[in-house]
C-alpha cells in the first residue's frame, strides 16, 4: 500500500519534470537595514503544480513570494517567467503578467461589490461609461467556476472571510492569472471550507493553473502540495519532490532541529473547580445554552469549524461581549461583568483569537504593550514609574522568552513574539482563568512549541485554562477535556481518551 | 548562517542623509525648529530678541496655548474636537451676559462658564461614545450648536468692561514678567507633562489611540475616559474664553472663529499623529510657541497678514511631511 502511494507520486513528480517550467526564481535574495531575510534562494514552478512554501515565521516565505508578486524589489537574483526575463515593477505589473497574489489578510473593499472588486482598477467601459452588464457576467463566470453560488452584486462586507478570499482567487483568475500565490489561505477558514478550497485548487490544477502555496499546517501541505521548499533563515534548505513526507523530516528542515513532541506533559487536574458558566446565552444570538466547568490545573479545549460561535463564547466570559443569559461564577462567587475590565479585576483574561487587531498595540513599544493591562502594578495611587515599566518589561520577556528589545516597536516582532507579548502581559497578573482563542495562528512550529510550554505551565501553577483553537491536533495535544460547538450549540463534551479527529469532527459538524 | 558576509556597507552618502534625517527628525524635531526659527528672525529684526518681545509672544499664545493643550489629549486617542472655537465663544458670552443682564457676581460667572465649556464637552462625549458619531461629525455638530448658543445671550451684542481685578490677571506681570493668565498656563502644561506621562490614566490614553479595542480588552475603559477627554478639552476650551476676555476687555459672540484649526495645528506640529496614540504636552507647546513665534516675527519684520497663512499652511505640511518620514525611518 505504502510503496503504491510511492510509486503514484514519483510518477507524479516525473510527469511534472515533463511539464513546461513557468517561473523560475534563482539566486534571490534581499536584505532590509543590513538584516538578510533572503539569500541566494532558487525555487521553479511548473505548469500545473502546487509547490508548498514551508518555513517558520521569518524564515523568507514572505519576502520570496512578495518578490515574485512585485511587492518588494529584490537585491540579487533573477526571475525568468514563461520564458521571458521578468522583474514586476509592482503588484499590478506582477498581476498583468499574470501571478497573483492572494493575501492572507484581505485587501478587499468593503463597500464595493463583489463584481467592483473584481474589476477595480480596470473596469470595463463601452463608450465611456462602465459596462456593468459585462462586468457582472464575467465576474458572475467566474465565481460560478469557482462553484460559488453568490450574486456578483453583493456587497463584499456581507460576505464570510472564506467567500472574500474566494472572491479574491476569483478576481485574479478574471485578470487572466496563471500562477496564484496562496499566503496561509487557510488561516481563517474552518474545516468544510477548506476541503472545498482544495477541491478548487485541485480543479484548477488540472487546467493548468500553477500555485505557490503558504503554510504553517503540515497536514494540509501533505494533502495539497506536489513538491515542498522549505526555507529557513532566509535560504533554501531542502526540496522534496512529493508531498508524502514524514512530518519529523518536515520538522527538522524547518527548525534544523529534532522536535520529538510538539505537546508537553501536562498534569491532571486538581478537584477544585475555579470557573462555572451556566446557561450562558449571548446577546447576538451567536450561542445558547452553553454549560460546563473548568477545574484547578485544567486545559478545557473549545473545538468547532469557524462561526460555531467559539471566539463570542469566551469573549463573553471575558466581558468584552454582553450575554442575554446565564451566570458566571468564579470561585464560587458569581460574577456580573459589564465590561473587560471587570473580568479582570475578577482574575479572568483573554488572549483574543486577532493578535494584531486585538492583542498587541502595533506602533508601541514591547515594554508598553506589557504595561498595558499591568498599570495599576507599575506605580501605586494611579502613578506610574517609567523605569518599572522597562524592569517589568525586560523580565517579563525574559520569562516568556520573547526575543526583541523593551523599547522596539511591537510591528517589528514576530507574529509568536507578539503572541507571546500579550500571554505575557496576562501571566503577570497570575489571573484565575486564562482564556487563549487562537494562541498560535499563523505562529511558526519553534514559537508554537514554546507557547505550548507556557500553557501547560499555567495549568500546572493552579489556574483554569480555556483553549479555543481551530487547529484539532493542538486542541487534542494540550486539553485534558473538550467541549464542541457546532451553530452556537454545545455538542458535547469528550474526556481526552475519547477525544480523537473522528469523534470531535463528527459532532462539529453534526 | 553568517551575517557578516551578507551585512551592506554603510556608504558615505548614505551616513550623511542618516545623520540628516536624524537630526530633522529626532524627537527634538519641533524643538530643533522652534530655534532655527528664533535664529532667523533675531538676524532680520532687531525687535525680536528682546525679552520684551518675548513677554509679547508669550501673552499672544496664552489662549491658543491652553486649547491646544486639550486638544493634545483628544489627538492622543485618535479623536478631534473642532468645537473649542465655540465652546470658547459660549465660554466668553456666559461671563459677559450673566453679569451684564442678571447681576450675577463675576467669580461665580466664571464658575458657570467653565461649566459650560465642560457641558460642551460633555455632549461631544456623549455622541461619540453613546450616539457613536465619528468625532469629527460629533464635534463639527458642536461647534455649529455653540457658536448659535453664544450669539443667542446677548442677541449678538458684544460685553464690554470687565472689573480690573479681572482683566488685570492678564495685562499685570508680576515679578516683571509673569501676568497670572500666563503662569496659569505654565502650570497646566506641567500639570498635563505630569499626567500623560506618570498617571495610568494618562498613558492609557495613548493605548486608546493606539488601537481601542486593544485598549478595551486589557481593562481600560475607553469609554468613560474618551468622554473625560473631551470633558477636559471643553473646561480648558472655557477658560480659554476667560483669559481671552481678560486680555480684550470684553466678550464678542464671533471669539475663537478658527481657533480649533489654530490649535490642531500646534497639536501636529509639536509632532503628534491625527491617528492617535502618538503626541505630548512637550511637543504641543513646542508647537504652539513655533505658531506664535512664526506670526510675531513675520509682524515684525512686515510680511502681510496673508501671506503669513500661506506661511502658517507650508509650516503644518512641513511638520507633517518629516513627521511621516520619520516615522517610515524609525
Amino acid at each position: 500500500m505504502a510503496a503504491a502511494v510511492v510509486e503514484q507520486s514519483l510518477a507524479a513528480s516525473r510527469q511534472a519534470e515533463g511539464r513546461a517550467v513557468r517561473l523560475s526564481v534563482t539566486g534571490a535574495g534581499k536584505a532590509y537595514a543590513g538584516t538578510t531575510v533572503l539569500q541566494g534562494v532558487d525555487l521553479t514552478v511548473r505548469e500545473g503544480e502546487v509547490v508548498a512554501l514551508l518555513g517558520e515565521n521569518g524564515a523568507g516565505k514572505s519576502t520570496l513570494s512578495s518578490i515574485i508578486a512585485g511587492l518588494v524589489r529584490p537585491d540579487a537574483g533573477s526571475m525568468v517567467w514563461e520564458g521571458q526575463p521578468y522583474a514586476p515593477t509592482s503588484p499590478g505589473d506582477a498581476l498583468a503578467h499574470g501571478i497573483g497574489l492572494i493575501h492572507q489578510e484581505m485587501r478587499l473593499l468593503p463597500d464595493l461589490t463583489i463584481a467592483e472588486n473584481v474589476f477595480v482598477g480596470r473596469l470595463p467601459m463601452t463608450g465611456g461609461r462602465i459596462d456593468r452588464e459585462q462586468m457582472r457576467s464575467r465576474a458572475s463566470e467566474q465565481l460560478r467556476r469557482l462553484g460559488l453560488d453568490i450574486s456578483p452584486d453583493t456587497p463584499v462586507r456581507r460576505l464570510r472571510v472564506a467567500a472574500q478570499q474566494q472572491v479574491e482567487i476569483a478576481k485574479a483568475l478574471t485578470l487572466k492569472a496563471r500562477l496564484l500565490i496562496l499566503d496561509e489561505p487557510t488561516a481563517a477558514l474552518g474545516g468544510d471550507e477548506t476541503d472545498r478550497l482544495f477541491t478548487q485548487i485541485e480543479a484548477l490544477k488540472r487546467e493548468g493553473y500553477s500555485f505557490i502555496y503558504i503554510s504553517h499546517r503540515l497536514e494540509e501541505i501533505a494533502r495539497i502540495a506536489d513538491r515542498i521548499v522549505v526555507l529557513r533563515d532566509g535560504q533554501r534548505v531542502a526540496e522534496h519532490q512529493t508531498a508524502q513526507v514524514p512530518v519529523s523530516v518536515l520538522l527538522r528542515d524547518m527548525v534544523g532541529r529534532n522536535i520529538d513532541r510538539l505537546f508537553p506533559h501536562v498534569a491532571a487536574p486538581r478537584p477544585r473547580e475555579v470557573l462555572r458558566v451556566e446557561g450562558l446565552r449571548s446577546a447576538t444570538g451567536a450561542f445558547s445554552d452553553i454549560s460546563f466547568a473548568v477545574r484547578d490545573g485544567e486545559i478545557f479545549g473549545i473545538a468547532g469549524i469557524v462561526g460555531a460561535g467559539r471566539t463570542e463564547l469566551v469573549r463573553s466570559i471575558a466581558g468584552a461581549d454582553p450575554l442575554a443569559a446565564g451566570t458566571i461564577t468564579l470561585d464560587g462567587a458569581v460574577l456580573r461583568l459589564t465590561g473587560p475590565a471587570d473580568a479582570i479585576g475578577a482574575g479572568i483574561v483573554l488572549v483574543p483569537e486577532d493578535r494584531k487587531g486585538q492583542g498587541v498595540l502595533l506602533e508601541h513599544s514591547v515594554g508598553d504593550n506589557l504595561a498595558l493591562g499591568n498599570m495599576d502594578r507599575l506605580g501605586g495611587h494611579g502613578w506610574i514609574d517609567p523605569a518599572k515599566i522597562r524592569d517589568f518589561g525586560t523580565r517579563m520577556m525574559e520569562r516568556l522568552g520573547v526575543k526583541g528589545r523593551v523599547g522596539q516597536q511591537a510591528r517589528y516582532l514576530s507574529g509568536g513574539n507578539q503572541q507571546k507579548v500579550v500571554i505575557a502581559r496576562w501571566v503577570a497578573r497570575e489571573p484565575k482563568v486564562f482564556i487563549l482563542d487562537e494562541p498560535t495562528r499563523g505562529i511558526d512550529v519553534g514559537a508554537r512549541a514554546a507557547i505550548y510550554e507556557v500553557i501547560a505551565e499555567l495549568a500546572g501553577s493552579g489556574m483554569a485554562v480555556v483553549v479555543v483553537s481551530s487547529d484539532l491536533e493542538e486542541v487534542l495535544g494540550l486539553a485534558h477535556r473538550v467541549m464542541v460547538l457546532a451553530r452556537g450549540r454545545q455538542m458535547g463534551i469528550l474526556d481526552r481518551a475519547d477525544a480523537t479527529n473522528l469523534a470531535v469532527m463528527a459532532l462539529a459538524t453534526a | 548562517m553568517s551575517s557578516s558576509a551578507s551585512a551592506p556597507t554603510t556608504t558615505g552618502a548614505g551616513f550623511g542623509r542618516a545623520m540628516l534625517t536624524r537630526l530633522l527628525t529626532g524627537s527634538q524635531g519641533p524643538l530643533i525648529g522652534l530655534v532655527l526659527l528664533g535664529i532667523v528672525f533675531s538676524v532680520t529684526s532687531d525687535v525680536f530678541l528682546s525679552p520684551r518681545n518675548f513677554l509679547n509672544v508669550i501673552d499672544q499664545v496664552t489662549v491658543l496655548g491652553i486649547l491646544a493643550l486639550g486638544m493634545t489629549g483628544v489627538i492622543i486617542i485618535g479623536g478631534i474636537d473642532l468645537s473649542v472655537g465655540s465652546i470658547l465663544a459660549v465660554s466668553c458670552m456666559v461671563f459677559g451676559w450673566l453679569p451684564q443682564d442678571y447681576g450675577v457676581p463675576y467669580l461665580p460667572a466664571a464658575i458657570l462658564a467653565l461649566i459650560a465649556g465642560g457641558l460642551c464637552g460633555l455632549v461631544n462625549g456623549l455622541l461619540i461614545t453613546r450616539a457613536k458619531l465619528p468625532p469629527f461629525i460629533a464635534t463639527l455638530t458642536v461647534m455649529s450648536v455653540a457658536r448659535g448658543l453664544a450669539s443667542l445671550t446677548t442677541g449678538g451684542e458684544q460685553v464690554v468692561g470687565y472689573p480690573n481685578w479681572f482683566t488685570r490677571l492678564a495685562t499685570v506681570r508680576h515679578l516683571g514678567f509673569l501676568s497670572i493668565t500666563v503662569a496659569m498656563f505654565i502650570l497646566l502644561a506641567l500639570a498635563g507633562w505630569v499626567f500623560l506621562r506618570y498617571r495610568a490614566t494618562g498613558r492609557s490614553l495613548y493605548a486608546i489611540g493606539g488601537n481601542p479595542e486593544v485598549a478595551r480588552l486589557a481593562g481600560i475603559k475607553v469609554q468613560r475616559l474618551t468622554v473625560w477627554v473631551y470633558v477636559a478639552s471643553g473646561v480648558l476650551a472655557g477658560l480659554a474664553g476667560l483669559v481671552l476676555s481678560a486680555r480684550l476687555d470684553s466678550s464678542q459672540p464671533s471669539a475663537g472663529l478658527g481657533y480649533e484649526l489654530d490649535a490642531i495645528a500646534a497639536v501636529v506640529i509639536g509632532g503628534a499623529s491625527l491617528s492617535g496614540g502618538i503626541g505630548g504636552v512637550g511637543g504641543t507647546v513646542v508647537g504652539v510657541l513655533i505658531i506664535g513665534v512664526l506670526h510675531n516675527g513675520l509682524n515684525l519684520v512686515g510680511v502681510s497678514p496673508f501671506i503669513q497663512q500661506v506661511i502658517i499652511g507650508c509650516v503644518i505640511a512641513a511638520a507633517v511631511t518629516i513627521d511621516k518620514f520619520r516615522r517610515r525611518e524609525a
